[in-house]
C-alpha cells in the first residue's frame, strides 16, 4: 500500500538572528500518522511548525501540502497555537473563541451565521465543553483554555492539524480528553502533528517520531526508530526510555 | 471607540507618539501654506503622525528595542522638532502665526460648524469601517499567529487599525490637543473594559463613555469663563475611570475587597462552628453546655462570629456557656461531608 505525502519539507532553514534556528530540514510526513516532534529545548520544534504554516518567513527551502504549495492549500491545514501565546484576558467568551476557527473559510468582511455556530457548537461538544460555551475565556483553567483551542482546529475541519504542545500544562483529565481525540482524528483519516515534550508517553500516544535539533536526527515510525540511539543523539545524553508496545 | 483596540493591543501609549509625533506635521503645513486653514493643517498632522507610527513599528520589528523605548523615542523626537518649529514660525513677520498653539491644548471653542461636519463623516467612516471588518479585527487582536494561518494579510488588517486610529487623534486633536489626546483615546477604553467581557459592548461603552466626557466637558467649561474644554473633558473621562475602577460589579476594586472580606467572614463562620461540632461531638449529648473559654484557643473565633451563629440559631448562648443546636449541629455535620467530598 503506497501512502500519500501529505506535508513535504525541502531544505528548509530558518534563523531568527545569524544563528540558524533550523538547518537544511527535509521532511516527509505520510497521509494518516499521528506525530510526534520531539527534541530539546531550543531545538526549533515550535518554529518548525510556524515556518511550514508560513507565520515565520523561512531562508531558505520549500514547503509543499499534498504536492501543491501551502498557500493553494490553507483549507486543508488546522493549527492550534501555543496556549501561552494569547491574551486570555481578551473580552470574549469561549463559544467566539472556536467560531474563529470558521472565519478562514467564510474569508473577508462575511460574518458568521447559524451554520459556523452549530459547527462551533459541535466542536465543543467533542472537547466536553459545552457546559462553559458563554464563560469568559480568563475565567477558564488552563485545561480547559487548551480544549477550547482544540475545538477552533476541530471547527476547521482540515486535513492536517498542526498542534504545538497540546499537553503543556493540563491535567491527566484533559491529557486523556486530548489524546482521545488525536486517535479519533487518525482514525478519520487525518494526519496530527504534534509537538511533543514528554518522552515517556511517545510510544503510547504516537506512531509516527521525528526527532528534531536543529538538524533533523531522524523521523520514521516509533517501532522502528524510537531507540536508545536517537534520543542520544538529539538530547546528547544517554536518554533511557523503556519502549512498551 | 478606537481607544478600545489600543487597550487590547497593549500598545496604550502608541496613541500619545502619535498625537505628539502630529504636532510637526502640523506646524510643517502652516509653513508651508502660510495660512491657517483647518484641513490643511490637520492633513499635515496626518501625514506626520503615520509618518510616526510607521517609524515605530520599524523600530519595533528591526531593532532589539522594546515596544515602550520605540514609543518613547519617536514621542519626544516628533514632539521636541514641532516645539522647534513652533517657536521658530512664532518669530516669523507673518500676522497668520498666533493660534498655532492651540494645537497643544486644544480649544474646542475654535470649532467651526464645517470642523464639526467633517468629525462626523469620519467618524461614520470609522464606524462602517469597524462594522465591515469586526471579524477581521477581532480575530487579529486575539491571535495574531492563528489570523495569518487562516489565510488573512494581517499585515493589511493591522495597517488599517493602525490608521484608524491615527485618523482619530489628528481630529480630536483641535479638541483636547497633543497633550491630551491620548486621555480621551485611552480613558473611555479602559473605564468601558471594567464593565464588559464582551468586546462588541465595550468598544460600544467607550464610545458612549467618549461622548458623555464631551458632552459634560464641554457643557462644564462653558459655565465658567475661564475653563478651556480639552482639559475638563479629560478629567470628567478620569472620573469616569476612577469611577470604573472602584464600581464595576466584576472587575471593580470595591466589590472584589467585598466579596473577599464576605468570603472571609464565612469561612471563619464555617470554621468555628466546625470546631464547636467537633468538641460536642466528644459528648453524647449535643447541647451538653461547654464554656466560651474553650474557644478562645481557636483562631478566627470572635465574639462576633459567636453571635452571628446565635443569630443563625446554630448556637445557643447562656451566660458564659454555649451548646449547640440541633438545627447547628445538622449545618455543621454537613458542613463537615461536604468539605471531605470536595477535598477528594
Amino acid at each position: 500500500m503506497k501512502q500519500e505525502i501529505a506535508v513535504k519539507v525541502d531544505d528548509l532553514t530558518v534563523a531568527y538572528n545569524y544563528k540558524p534556528v533550523l538547518w537544511d530540514i527535509d521532511l516527509e510526513i505520510p497521509e494518516g500518522v499521528l506525530m510526534a516532534i520531539v527534541g530539546p529545548n531550543g531545538a526549533g520544534k515550535s518554529t518548525l511548525i510556524k515556518a511550514i504554516l508560513g507565520i515565520l518567513k523561512p531562508i531558505a527551502g520549500s514547503i509543499s501540502i499534498y504536492g501543491k504549495p501551502y498557500e493553494d492549500q490553507r483549507k486543508l491545514v488546522a493549527y492550534v497555537p501555543q496556549k501561552g501565546s494569547v491574551d486570555w484576558d481578551f473580552p470574549t467568551t469561549a463559544l467566539d473563541v472556536v467560531m474563529m476557527g470558521t472565519y478562514g473559510s467564510l474569508g473577508w468582511i462575511k460574518r458568521p451565521g447559524q451554520k459556523q455556530k452549530k459547527a462551533a457548537l459541535e466542536a465543543l461538544e467533542k472537547v466536553g465543553m459545552l457546559p462553559f460555551k458563554n464563560r469568559q475565556i480568563s475565567q477558564l483553567s488552563g485545561g480547559q483554555q487548551q480544549r477550547i483551542f482544540l475545538a477552533r482546529a476541530l471547527v476547521q475541519d482540515a486535513s492536517i492539524y498542526f498542534m504545538d504542545e497540546p499537553f503543556q500544562g493540563v491535567d491527566a483529565s484533559t491529557e486523556i480528553a486530548i489524546i482521545n481525540i488525536l486517535k479519533a482524528l487518525r482514525k478519520a483519516g487525518k494526519t496530527v502533528i504534534v509537538v511533543h515534550h514528554d518522552l515517556q508517553t511517545v510510544p503510547e500516544y504516537f506512531d509516527w517520531v521525528t526527532f528534531l535539533n536543529v538538524k533533523k536526527i531522524a523521523t520514521g515510525p516509533v517501532k522502528d526508530i524510537f531507540n536508545d540511539d536517537n534520543l542520544t543523539k538529539t538530547y546528547g545524553i544517554n536518554y533511557k526510555v523503556s519502549i512498551q508496545e | 471607540m478606537l481607544g478600545s483596540f489600543a487597550v487590547l493591543r497593549k500598545q496604550s501609549l502608541l496613541g500619545d507618539a502619535i498625537s505628539h509625533a502630529a504636532l510637526p506635521g502640523i506646524a510643517i503645513a502652516f509653513l508651508i501654506t502660510g495660512a491657517k486653514d483647518t484641513n490643511t493643517l490637520l492633513l499635515g498632522a496626518l501625514v506626520s503622525g503615520l509618518i510616526g507610527t510607521f517609524w515605530i513599528r520599524g523600530i519595533i520589528t528591526k531593532t532589539h528595542l522594546k515596544s515602550d523605548t520605540a514609543l518613547g523615542l519617536i514621542l519626544s523626537l516628533f514632539f521636541g522638532f514641532g516645539m522647534l518649529l513652533l517657536t521658530f514660525i512664532q518669530k516669523q513677520p507673518n500676522a497668520n502665526q498666533a493660534g498655532l498653539d492651540k494645537y497643544l491644548f486644544g480649544q474646542a471653542a475654535t470649532l467651526v460648524e464645517r470642523d464639526v461636519w467633517m468629525m462626523a463623516i469620519v467618524t461614520g467612516i470609522c464606524l462602517i469601517v469597524m462594522l465591515t471588518f469586526w471579524k477581521e479585527f477581532k480575530i487579529l487582536l486575539f491571535d495574531a499567529d492563528y489570523t495569518k494561518t487562516l489565510g488573512f494579510n494581517t499585515k493589511t488588517i493591522d495597517i488599517l487599525i493602525t490608521s484608524f486610529i491615527v485618523l482619530a487623534i489628528v481630529l480630536g486633536l483641535q479638541t483636547v490637543g497633543v497633550v491630551l489626546m491620548s486621555a480621551m483615546l485611552l480613558a473611555p477604553a479602559a473605564a468601558a473594559r471594567q464593565w464588559t467581557n464582551s468586546l462588541s459592548v465595550m468598544v460600544f461603552l467607550a464610545a458612549i463613555f467618549g461622548a458623555f466626557s464631551g458632552v459634560f466637558g464641554t457643557a462644564i467649561s462653558a459655565t465658567q469663563n475661564n475653563l478651556s474644554t480639552g482639559p475638563v473633558i479629560v478629567l470628567v473621562a478620569s472620573v469616569f475611570v476612577v469611577f470604573s475602577f472602584v464600581f464595576s460589579p466584576s472587575r471593580g476594586l470595591l466589590f472584589k475587597q467585598i466579596r473577599f472580606i464576605k468570603n472571609r467572614r464565612d469561612l471563619e463562620l464555617h470554621k468555628t462552628l466546625a470546631f464547636m461540632y467537633h468538641i460536642a461531638e466528644s459528648h453524647e449529648n449535643i447541647s451538653h453546655p461547654h464554656t466560651v473559654r474553650l474557644l478562645n484557643n481557636f483562631q478566627g473565633y470572635t465574639k462576633s462570629t459567636l453571635q452571628k451563629l446565635v443569630d443563625k440559631q446554630y448556637v445557643e448562648l447562656n451566660g458564659n456557656m454555649w451548646n449547640l443546636t440541633k438545627k447547628g449541629f445538622e449545618t455543621a455535620a454537613n458542613l463537615y461531608t461536604k468539605q471531605t467530598t470536595d477535598d477528594e
